[in-house]
């Protein structure tokens, strides 16, 4: 086997090293009757060549060729190669959590660049190095709400991305952790009205997310001076973080939970991608996750180290802010690298590119008859439209065109049903958008 | 130097500064096609009050000045494509290549989670292939890939326990942990909403099973047990444990953290085991990636099964669908499916092996008990019983003469090798506890041995030169006590 680095006699004279005599010998510790007498049923083994040949067929049988317009909390921008290049580095790729600071300067010095990014991105004072996604930071953030305040009550948006408040619901089933649902108003916002009726001093934490799930931004300042008028806290995930290049940033938030993906990491079906929490200084104690700070070593040079490891499940078991061990480091450095060649220019281009092409789109779409805008809010590079027939018929019929239609929001709002999340970025050209509005109205025309 | 040091040489590398440092006004390294619909007013379209301005302190440097940053901070780091990385509990082996060259494929990497099932059946049968073959090896019936991670596995595997015993009519109070568990294990427990029972290792680092049958009582929803444990031991009364377990209505939960010394070679669905997590990250070869990203499947067995989460990957006359409609799930652990592009990884990695993985493991437990053999002799062993895939010593020999494990550890980077996990397990007071993998040769667990035997020396007739190691790295010795007083924690201009 081409992975393994021994011939058979270097293995016996191992084995005789030992003083055993037989291979079987090594497990005398597992009971004999467990011990696996057959051979495993599993396929392979592979060439490198097949396994290429096997993953080819597989992208075969996926959407290559077609055009998608589908965003709802995973993006497609332009990532450079330079980020994959620099990825692949076995310095990056092959060494594990910086522990052993003297030989892990690389990894500690991206995520101290990483956490000072996100803290400019946001308008917060400090990041931790990432967690697993956007759903599981936000869950993190409230989790770390509950603990600052000592209170239970939380209120979520629904406008919030469903499957974030699925996995919410799901942390928070077992905990004193009350979840409660409000609702949006027709500019597709968070209804501030129902917000300040629902609020009372047992409110831990207002959550929105912004440009939220119908692609609509929220208004932060009024959000978190309703939570603050109460003693909560104003809780803000970012799903889509290119919007950071060209959209007010959460400042008045006290704990930023954002989805990293949008930075330089492929879609790949939903992961692996990086979540990241960032909040005020003051909180940073009730952090959950890894934080790298800069130090001096013995002779009072510049270097970094993972810093209050206090807060974590190694030192702390039962007591620990949060159980999550590993955060994305590989996904983290891919969000460093690619922002540090976007820059602030890029970054801004980008942006104002997104929001160029939305507004394209969105006014060249209500040029189809019976199709209307469904939300009056501000949005980013996604928008919700609501059209005279069901989004799947229209799918059907676009996916003949190979494009990819609009999201049916019906599978998460009932009350939504007939309209559809679109979403346009850099990488959707002018042509394309024409092709998806020309095969909407087609669509829209078939006699039913 | 030392004489002794046969693996590592100096060489010159390069000094780097952050990028914020390197920033001037104007540079750029990417440039995007020009815009082909017109181009608006931000602050007029989406209302002034929704927009900033560029976003304050952000870089501007070219494209070559990002990629000798980022080249030249990579070779401050250890890495286990420069040589063997030790640390136990870790299983730092090779990351095949291929994984990651497959992994980026298009049509593989560009895919859409909400994209239709149609369109999807290439990554819905990556999927379903992953779980078949993660079944076979842990002797389990039904698999889920949605946790992240290890940690968030066993978080999973702990809710399907509440949600099955909820089911029996009593979710019951309290998870028993064995004091050599991994930290996770007990604040996970915490967060499923259970207390936790820390349970003594007996004289052998073994589970006492008959204090066990004391302990286990109406209360007890699950024992977690790593095994092999973090003494590198395999619990040899484990199928008594799971029936004194299962006697009482509890189940056997097992973190299968360790399972690289078991592919191919024992299946904890045979031995009693109801419910376990895999480390995809480390039995399966996908990158550690500096701290991530891993992926933590989780195999049960049937009881637990209608408790998985949603979506589950269903197949039906060839066509492969996603069923969202599980009335028992315990619901969501992670947006969308779990991390698909390190399952891809995997995948590849078990179809390069086959049923060959059983070598694999055989090789890790041979690299391990080689080791072990010859170091037995100058380091401590506090557990006699023999070892699988790791082998765990004391620094009690060398603390008479004040050199303590991390001190060990830090001279073997002077050695050119990368630390073993130190002080832990924790029952292991200044622990060694050390995991070759089976991707080394002889050559290299040689050296290995010989800069171990070395440092033993230097710690008796130099303990200094140990204590105020490591030598020869960039930086020496952090203040990380400094850094935990007062953090900073980013960059600002000027600091």
């Amino acid at each position: 086997m081409r992975y393994l680095p021994k011939s058979d006699s270097e293995r016996r004279e191992m084995l005789r090293a030992i003083g055993l005599e037989s291979f079987d010998q090594l497990f005398q510790a597992i009971p004999e009757q467990y011990r696996l007498k057959q051979t495993l049923s599993v396929p392979g083994p592979l060439s490198e060549m097949e396994i290429i040949e096997y993953f080819r067929g597989r992208s075969a049988e996926n959407s290559r060729g077609y055009t998608s317009f589908l965003g709802a909390g995973v993006y497609h921008h332009h990532r450079s190669v330079v980020t994959d290049a620099l990825l692949q580095r076995g310095e990056f790729l092959t060494s594990y959590t910086p522990y052993q600071a003297e030989i892990s300067q690389g990894t500690l010095q991206a995520i101290f660049e990483f956490q000072t990014l996100m803290c400019q991105l946001t308008g917060q004072e400090v990041s931790n190095a990432s967690m697993y996604d956007g759903s599981t930071a936000l869950t993190e953030a409230v989790l770390m709400a509950e603990r600052l305040t000592a209170r239970q009550r939380v209120l979520v948006a629904r406008t919030v991305h469903p499957e974030y408040r699925q996995v919410l619901a799901t942390y928070a089933k077992n905990t004193r952790l009350r979840i409660e649902e409000f609702g949006f108003t027709s500019s597709g916002q968070a209804d501030l009205d129902a917000i300040r009726k629902a609020v009372d001093d047992n409110v831990a934490a207002v959550v929105v997310q912004s440009p939220n799930f119908f692609g609509v931004l929220e208004q932060f300042p009024a959000l978190a001076e309703i939570a603050h008028g109460c003693g909560a806290l104003c809780v803000v995930a970012i799903a889509e973080a290119v919007s950071l290049g060209i959209a007010r940033p959460p400042a008045e938030a006290d704990i930023v939970a954002m989805e990293a993906q949008s930075f330089g990491l492929p879609p790949s079906y939903g992961g692996p991608y990086a979540g990241v929490i960032a909040t005020k200084e003051k909180f940073v104690r009730q952090m959950p996750g890894r934080l790298a700070g800069q130090t001096t070593d013995n002779q009072g040079r510049r270097g970094f180290v993972l810093t209050l490891a206090t807060r974590e499940q190694h030192i702390r078991r039962e007591k620990a802010t949060s159980n999550i061990c590993t955060n994305q480091a590989l996904c983290a450095l891919a969000a460093t690298i690619h922002l540090c060649l976007l820059g602030k220019r890029g970054l801004r281009e980008q942006a104002g590119q997104n929001v160029a092409k939305a507004q394209f789109a969105l006014a060249q779409m209500e040029t189809i008859p019976g199709v209307r805008r469904a939300f009056t809010g501000p949005v980013f590079n996604e928008f919700v439209m609501e059209f005279p027939r069901s989004v799947k018929m229209i799918n059907a019929e676009l996916l003949k065109s190979k494009m990819i239609g609009p999201m049916a929001l019906g599978r998460f709002y009932p009350e939504l049903t007939k309209r559809g999340l679109v979403c346009v970025t850099e990488t959707t050209t002018r042509e394309e958008i024409s092709r998806l509005v020309d095969g909407i109205d087609r669509a829209l025309k078939i006699p039913v | 130097m030392s004489e002794n040091i046969a693996k590592a040489g100096r060489h010159v590398n390069q000094s780097e500064g952050l990028i914020f440092e390197k920033s001037s006004p104007g540079k750029r390294g990417m440039e995007l096609p020009p815009l082909d619909v017109p181009a608006v007013d931000a602050a007029k379209a989406l209302g002034a009050e929704y927009v900033r301005e560029g976003v304050e302190g952000f870089p501007e440097v070219s494209e070559i000045e990002v990629v000798r940053h980022f080249t030249r901070i990579s070779t401050w780091n250890y890495a286990i494509d420069y040589g063997m990385y030790p640390l136990g509990s870790c299983t730092m082996k090779y990351n095949p290549r291929v994984n990651e060259f497959v992994a980026r494929l298009e049509g593989i990497a560009t895919e859409h989670p909400y994209q239709p099932v149609e369109l999807s059946q290439g990554c819905l049968r990556v999927l379903k292939t992953l779980e078949n073959i993660l079944a076979e090896v842990t002797g389990m019936d039904a698999v889920t890939l949605q946790p992240a991670a290890g940690a968030q596995g066993e978080l999973t595997g702990l809710l399907l326990i509440r949600a099955y015993l909820e089911s029996k009519g009593n979710p019951r109070k309290k998870v028993l942990i064995p004091d050599s568990a991994h930290g996770t294990n007990p604040a996970t427990a915490v967060i499923a909403g259970y207390a936790v029972e820390n349970i003594k290792s007996d004289a052998n680092g073994e589970i006492d099973a008959a204090r066990l049958v004391e302990t286990v009582n109406e209360d007890v929803a699950a024992l977690m047990v790593t095994n092999p444990n973090t003494l590198g031991i395999f619990e040899q009364n484990i199928s008594e444990i799971a029936e004194i377990l299962h006697a009482r209505g509890a189940l056997l939960y097992m973190d299968g953290a360790n399972m690289n010394a078991l592919a191919g070679i024992a299946r904890p669905g045979d031995f009693g085991v109801d419910v376990m997590h895999l480390n995809l990250h480390k039995t399966f070869s996908t990158p550690h990636g500096g701290g991530g990203p891993g992926a933590g499947p989780v195999a049960v067995k049937k009881i637990l099964e209608p408790f998985l989460p949603t979506p589950v990957v269903v197949e039906k006359d060839g066509k492969f669908a996603l069923d969202h409609n599980r009335p028992k799930t315990i619901g969501r652990v992670k947006a969308f499916y779990g991390n698909f592009g390190v399952l891809v990884r995997a995948l590849a990695y078990a179809l390069a092996y086959g049923p060959g993985m059983r070598q694999a493991s055989e090789d890790a437990v041979l690299n391990a008990n080689y080791i072990r053999k010859a170091l037995e002799d100058v380091y401590e062993l506090p557990y006699k019983l023999p070892c699988m895939h790791e082998v765990v010593f004391s620094d009690a020999r060398q603390k008479k003469n004040g050199v303590n494990t991390m001190d060990i550890a830090k001279r073997l980077i002077d050695y050119g090798f990368h630390p073993y996990t130190t002080a832990f397990p924790l029952i292991v007071p200044g622990a060694l506890m050390i995991e070759p993998t089976e991707s080394e040769c002889k050559e290299e667990c040689d050296q290995f041995i010989d800069a171990m035997r070395s440092i033993a020396e230097e710690a008796a007739t130099n303990p200094e030169l140990v204590k105020t190691a490591p030598h020869t790295t960039r930086v020496g010795r952090l203040d990380e006590v400094t850094a935990a007083r007062k953090p900073i924690l980013r960059w600002k201009p000027g600091q």
